[in-house]
C-alpha cells in the first residue's frame, strides 16, 4: 500500500491498477519496470488456488445446474425450456413465487425499520450495549433452532403456544367465557328440541303445566361444575317450568330424552321464554338443572337457551393455518434479523459526523428533522447494505419455512427454495425441475449481488 | 522470488495428482476382495473380510435391533456390515449417493414405489436365483411382484407393519358404555355416543397426511375389494371412479362433524402423528385413533399398558372385505456384490426373520416366521391376521404410487386428501384434484 502511494499515479483506482497488472500485464512492457506488484506468474501462482476452488464449488456447479435444468427427471430426455414453463403454469409453483414476493416486499423493509429504530433509540440509553446484547442474541441461534422456537410460540394451544397464551390473557381481561363450550341439544327425531343460530330450542311451544325438557349432549367433563346435582323432571308448580340437563349416562345404558337417574342437570344456563321473536321472560337453571319462568302470562312460549350458554372459549389464532402461516413465519424471521440490522445500523449511526446533526440543530431544527433530513440521508448506504442483504436472505429462505409450517400448509407457505429441495430431493426425485428452480432462484438473487458488489467497489474507490 | 512460485506451483500440482490418484487407489482392493469372496463361495464363514454398508431410515431402539440381526449375519458369514441411517428422507438421502455412483451395498427402502423408481434409473441389482428362491418359499406371491419391476425381481419385503388397526382409550369407550366395533356402521354409531359423552372420538392426525392415506385405503380396500384396490394402486382406473367416492364419502363421516375429531378441523390439521396418539392416551382428550400397530409407543409413552389402557382392534368392515392393509420396508441391492445378495438373502429367510421377530417392535410379512417368536401378545395376534388374511393382504397404495403423488408433503395425494378434511363436502372436487394429480405422476 505504501509502495503504491510512491507510484506515478497515485490518484488511479486500485482496482483498475491490479487488472492491468493481472491481465494485461504483459501487453504494458514499458509500465512493468514501473509496476512495484508482483511478476504474472507469480500473480497467477497465487491466483490458481482460488480460481481453482471457486471453479470446482461455483462455477462448476452453476454451469451444470443450467445443463441439467434442461432435461427430465431422468436426466437423459431434452426438454428444453419445459422445466421452466412448468414454472410458471404449475398451480403450486405459481404459490410459491407468490409467497417469495410476500417476503421480499415485507421482510427486509420491516427487519431494516425495526434495526433502524432499535438503533436510533439505544443510541441515548444507558444500557444500550445490554439492551443491543440482548436484541442481537437471536443471531446466535441458528435458523433451524430458531424454527423449532418459533412452532413453539405459535402453537394453538395457549397453554403451549406463546402467542395465543398473550392474545387469551388480554381477551380474558376483558371478556370472560362461560358456560358449556361445545355442547349441543341431542339430534334426532325424538328429540324436542334442535340447535339453532348456536343456541337451543324447542321445536314446539310449550304452556304452563307441561315440564319443557332440554336435553343436552356432548358436555366436556372439563367445563362440568362442581356444583351440579342429578337433574330432576319438574312436576306440578305454577307456570312454565322444565329441566336442562346432560343427557348421557355415564358407562351408558341410559333412554335419550328421558331425564334417566344419575344424570346430572346443567346448573348456571340461561332460559329464555321467547313469544312472537320476543323475549317474554327469562330464568335460570339451578343446581339439578330444573328452571321455572315466574310471573308469566299464560300463553303458550317458544323455550330457548340462547347462544351466550354454549360460547366457546376464545383460544386466540390459528397462526399456523392456511392464512396466518406467511406473516407469522416472517415474524420468526424478524426476531432472527433485526438484531443483526441494528447492529449495522448503529455502526453506521456512530460515523455519523456529529456537527452536522449540531449545525442542523443550531439552525432551529427539530428533532424529528434532524433524523428525516440529516440523519437517514447520511445513514442510507449503511441501510441500503442491509436492505440489499435482507433481500438475498429472503430470497433463500427455506429452514424457517420448512420447521415452522406444518404439513398440512406447507403448500400455502411455500418459497421457491424449499420448492427447489422437495421436487429434487425431497419426494419429487426430479432434479431437472430443481435445477430449472436452482437457476430461477440465482437470476432473482443475481441483480441485488450485482447491486451490492458495485457499491462495495465505489466504496473502495 | 519466481523460483518460490514455481515450486509452489508444483507443490500444489503434486497434491492435485495425489488426491486424484486416491480414487482408483482405493477401490482396488473393494473389487479383488468380492472378486476373491465370489471364487471361495459355499460353506462356512465364506465372506470372511467382506464389508457391506446397508442403509436404512430406522434410529434409536429399531435402529439397534436391525444392528442384532446384521450382527448375527456377521456371525454367519463372516461380512462385517456398518449400518448408515438415512433420517426420515431415504430418497433424499439416496438420491445424491446414486447420482454420486457411491450407493450403499444394500438399501432398506420405505416403499416399494421406490423400487420401481430406482430400477427404471437403473440403481438396483436383480437379485440372485437364491435370493428368489428364498422369497417363492417364504412369501406369497403378491409380495414377490411387489418387489419386481419390468419381470425382474429386485427387492424383498423384509419388515412389516400393520396399518388396519383402530386404537382406543378402553376408560373412554367404559365412560360412554360403548362396545367394540366389528363394522364400520358400528363404528359410526360408538363414535356418536362417545361424542354425546363428551369426549372427541376421533383423534386424526392431519398434519401427517401418510395417516390419511392409510384410513384412505383400509376404508377403499375393505369397501372397493382387493382387485379394484390393486387397479386403483396402479392407476388402471381412474381416481374419478365411483368407488373411489364411496370411500371418500365414508371420511367425510368423520370429518363433517366438528363434535368427532378433537380440536374440531383446525386442531387437526396442525396435529402431526404421535401428537394425535399422544391426545388419546396421554392427554385423554379422545378416545380413538385409527394407526398402525406402532401405536404402542404412545401407548407406552403415557405409561398406558396395552390391553388394559389401550386397546386395538381390527379396522372395522366397511363392505365386503375385512382389510389387511401393510406398510413395510423393502430390501434392495445397490451394487452387484455377493454380500449384498448373501445378505439379502439372510434377511428373506425364516432363520433371518425368526431372529428379528423375537426382538420388540417387528413384525415379519415371511409367511414361514412363526408367530409364537413374537414376545408379546399383541404382535402375535397381528401376526396371526397377516397369515391367515393370505392373498387377501394389500401393501399402503400410497406407498406403491411414485412417490411425487404419494408420498410427499404438500403434494399430490398427501395434499389433496388434507384439503378434502378441511372441505369434506366436496367429493368431486377432491376426486378431480386426485386424478388430476394421479395422471402426472403415472405418466
Amino acid at each position: 500500500m505504501t509502495e503504491r502511494l510512491d507510484g506515478p499515479a497515485p490518484a488511479v483506482p486500485r482496482e483498475e491498477e491490479t487488472s492491468r497488472g493481472g491481465a494485461s500485464g504483459p501487453a504494458d512492457t514499458p509500465s512493468t519496470k514501473l509496476r512495484l506488484g508482483p511478476s504474472p506468474a507469480v500473480a497467477i501462482a497465487f491466483l490458481l488456488p482460488a480460481a481453482l476452488l471457486l471453479g470446482v464449488w461455483v462455477v462448476y456447479p452453476i454451469v451444470y445446474s443450467l445443463f441439467r435444468s434442461l432435461f427430465d427427471a431422468s436426466g437423459s430426455g431434452f426438454v428444453g425450456l419445459g422445466n421452466y414453463a412448468t414454472i410458471f403454469t404449475d398451480g403450486s409453483m405459481l404459490t410459491t413465487i407468490r409467497n417469495n414476493l410476500i417476503w421480499v416486499v415485507v421482510a427486509p423493509i420491516v427487519v431494516t425499520t425495526l434495526g433502524l429504530i432499535f438503533a436510533v433509540l439505544t443510541e441515548r440509553i444507558r444500557w444500550a450495549t445490554a439492551f443491543k446484547l440482548i436484541v442481537f442474541m437471536p443471531m446466535a441461534v441458528s435458523l433451524m433452532a430458531a424454527g423449532v422456537i418459533f412452532r413453539l410460540v405459535y402453537d394453538e394451544a395457549p397453554d403451549r403456544g406463546v402467542a395465543n397464551a398473550i392474545l387469551t390473557t388480554v381477551h380474558d381481561t376483558f371478556s370472560s367465557s362461560q358456560g358449556y363450550p361445545e355442547a349441543r341439544p341431542r339430534e334426532g327425531a325424538q328429540s324436542a328440541v334442535a340447535a339453532q343460530d348456536g343456541g337451543v330450542v324447542t321445536k314446539q311451544p310449550a304452556q304452563a303445566g307441561q315440564p319443557v325438557l332440554i336435553p343436552i349432549v356432548g358436555v366436556k367433563p372439563a367445563t362440568m361444575p362442581g356444583n351440579a346435582r342429578p337433574a330432576k323432571a319438574v312436576t306440578g308448580g305454577g307456570g312454565l317450568a322444565g329441566t336442562v340437563w346432560f343427557d348421557f349416562t355415564p358407562g351408558g345404558g341410559g333412554a335419550p330424552n328421558q331425564v334417566d337417574s344419575g344424570e346430572k342437570g346443567l346448573p348456571g344456563m340461561t332460559v329464555e321464554a321467547v313469544k312472537d321473536g320476543k323475549v317474554a321472560g327469562t330464568a335460570t337453571t339451578a343446581e339439578d338443572g330444573s328452571f321455572r319462568f315466574e310471573g308469566l302470562p299464560a300463553g303458550s312460549y317458544v323455550v330457548r337457551l340462547p347462544q351466550d350458554n354454549f360460547k366457546a372459549a376464545y383460544n386466540g389464532l390459528t397462526w399456523l393455518g392456511p392464512t396466518l402461516i406467511t406473516p407469522a413465519i416472517i415474524g420468526a424471521f424478524v426476531w432472527v434479523w433485526a438484531g443483526f440490522a441494528m447492529v449495522l445500523i448503529a455502526a453506521g449511526l456512530a460515523a455519523i459526523p456529529r456537527d452536522a446533526l449540531e449545525a442542523a440543530r443550531i439552525d432551529g431544527a427539530t428533532e424529528w428533522q434532524v433524523f428525516r433530513r440529516i440523519t437517514i440521508p447520511l445513514l442510507s448506504p449503511v441501510l441500503l447494505v442491509v436492505f440489499v442483504t435482507m433481500i438475498i436472505n429472503t430470497l433463500k429462505v427455506f429452514d424457517l419455512v420448512f420447521i415452522i409450517a406444518p404439513s398440512s400448509v406447507q403448500p400455502q407457505a411455500n418459497v421457491v427454495a424449499l420448492e427447489m429441495w422437495r421436487v429434487a430431493f425431497g419426494g419429487g426425485n426430479n432434479q431437472g425441475l430443481g435445477s430449472a428452480l436452482a437457476i430461477f432462484l440465482l437470476i432473482l438473487v443475481l441483480p441485488f449481488m450485482i447491486m451490492n458488489i458495485r457499491r462495495f467497489r465505489r466504496e473502495n474507490a | 522470488m519466481a523460483k518460490a512460485s514455481a515450486a509452489v506451483i508444483l507443490a500444489g500440482l503434486a497434491v492435485a495428482v495425489a488426491a486424484c490418484g486416491n480414487a482408483p487407489t482405493t477401490s482396488g482392493p473393494a473389487a479383488s476382495s468380492s472378486a476373491s469372496s465370489a471364487s471361495t463361495g459355499g460353506g462356512g464363514k465364506t465372506l470372511e473380510g467382506v464389508k457391506l454398508e446397508v442403509a436404512a431410515k430406522w434410529t434409536g431402539d429399531e435402529q439397534k435391533n436391525f444392528e442384532q440381526v446384521l450382527k448375527a449375519f456377521t456371525e454367519k458369514t463372516g461380512a462385517k456390515v456398518t449400518y448408515a441411517s438415512t433420517g426420515e428422507d431415504t430418497g433424499a438421502y439416496l438420491g445424491p449417493r446414486i447420482q454420486g455412483g457411491s450407493p450403499p451395498d444394500v438399501a432398506i427402502l420405505p416403499q416399494p414405489g421406490l423400487v420401481q423408481q430406482y430400477a427404471k434409473q437403473g440403481a438396483l441389482k436383480p437379485l440372485t436365483d437364491a435370493v428368489t428362491k428364498e422369497i417363492d418359499t417364504n412369501y406369497t406371491p403378491y409380495w414377490k411382484d411387489l418387489g419386481s419391476a419390468d419381470g425382474k425381481v429386485y427387492g424383498v419385503l423384509i419388515k412389516a407393519a400393520h396399518k388396519s388397526l383402530v386404537w382406543y382409550r378402553t376408560q373412554a369407550f367404559q365412560d360412554a358404555g360403548v362396545q367394540e366395533p366389528a363394522t364400520w356402521d358400528d363404528l359410526m354409531k360408538a363414535a356418536q355416543t362417545i361424542a354425546d359423552s363428551g369426549t372427541a372420538p376421533f383423534s386424526l392426525c392431519g398434519a401427517s397426511a401418510w395417516t390419511l392415506t392409510d384410513l384412505f385405503e383400509n376404508i377403499y380396500l375393505s369397501t372397493a375389494g382387493p382387485e379394484k384396490y390393486d387397479q386403483l394402486s396402479k392407476h388402471e382406473i381412474p381416481w374419478t371412479d365411483p368407488s373411489v367416492a364411496t370411500a371418500l364419502e365414508k371420511i367425510a363421516q368423520i370429518a363433517g362433524k366438528q363434535e368427532f375429531m378433537v380440536d374440531g378441523t383446525s386442531g387437526t390439521m396442525q396435529t402431526d402423528f404421535p401428537t394425535c396418539a399422544n391426545k388419546v392416551f396421554a392427554n385423554k382428550k379422545s378416545a380413538m385413533v385409527i394407526e398402525a400397530d406402532f401405536v404402542a409407543t404412545s401407548v407406552a409413552q403415557a405409561k398406558g399398558k396395552v390391553g388394559e389402557d389401550a386397546k386395538a382392534i381390527p379396522f372395522p368392515k366397511a363392505g365386503d372385505t375385512a382389510p389387511v392393509v401393510l406398510g413395510g420396508d423393502v430390501a434392495v441391492a445397490m451394487k452387484d456384490s455377493p454380500g449384498a445378495m448373501a445378505l439379502l438373502e439372510f434377511l428373506a429367510s425364516k432363520e433371518g426373520g425368526e431372529i428379528w421377530a423375537k426382538l420388540p417392535g417387528y413384525l415379519s410379512p415371511n409367511k414361514n416366521v412363526s408367530p409364537d417368536n413374537y414376545p408379546d401378545a399383541l404382535t402375535k395376534q397381528l401376526g396371526q391376521t397377516i397369515v391367515s388374511a393370505g392373498d387377501a393382504v394389500r401393501y399402503d397404495m400410497s406407498d406403491l404410487a411414485p412417490s411425487a403423488f404419494g408420498g410427499t408433503d404438500g403434494k399430490g395425494e398427501w395434499k389433496i386428501l388434507q384439503d378434502f378434511l378441511r372441505k369434506p363436502t366436496d367429493v368431486k372436487g377432491a376426486q378431480a384434484a386426485l386424478e388430476a394429480e394421479a395422471k402426472k405422476a403415472w405418466k
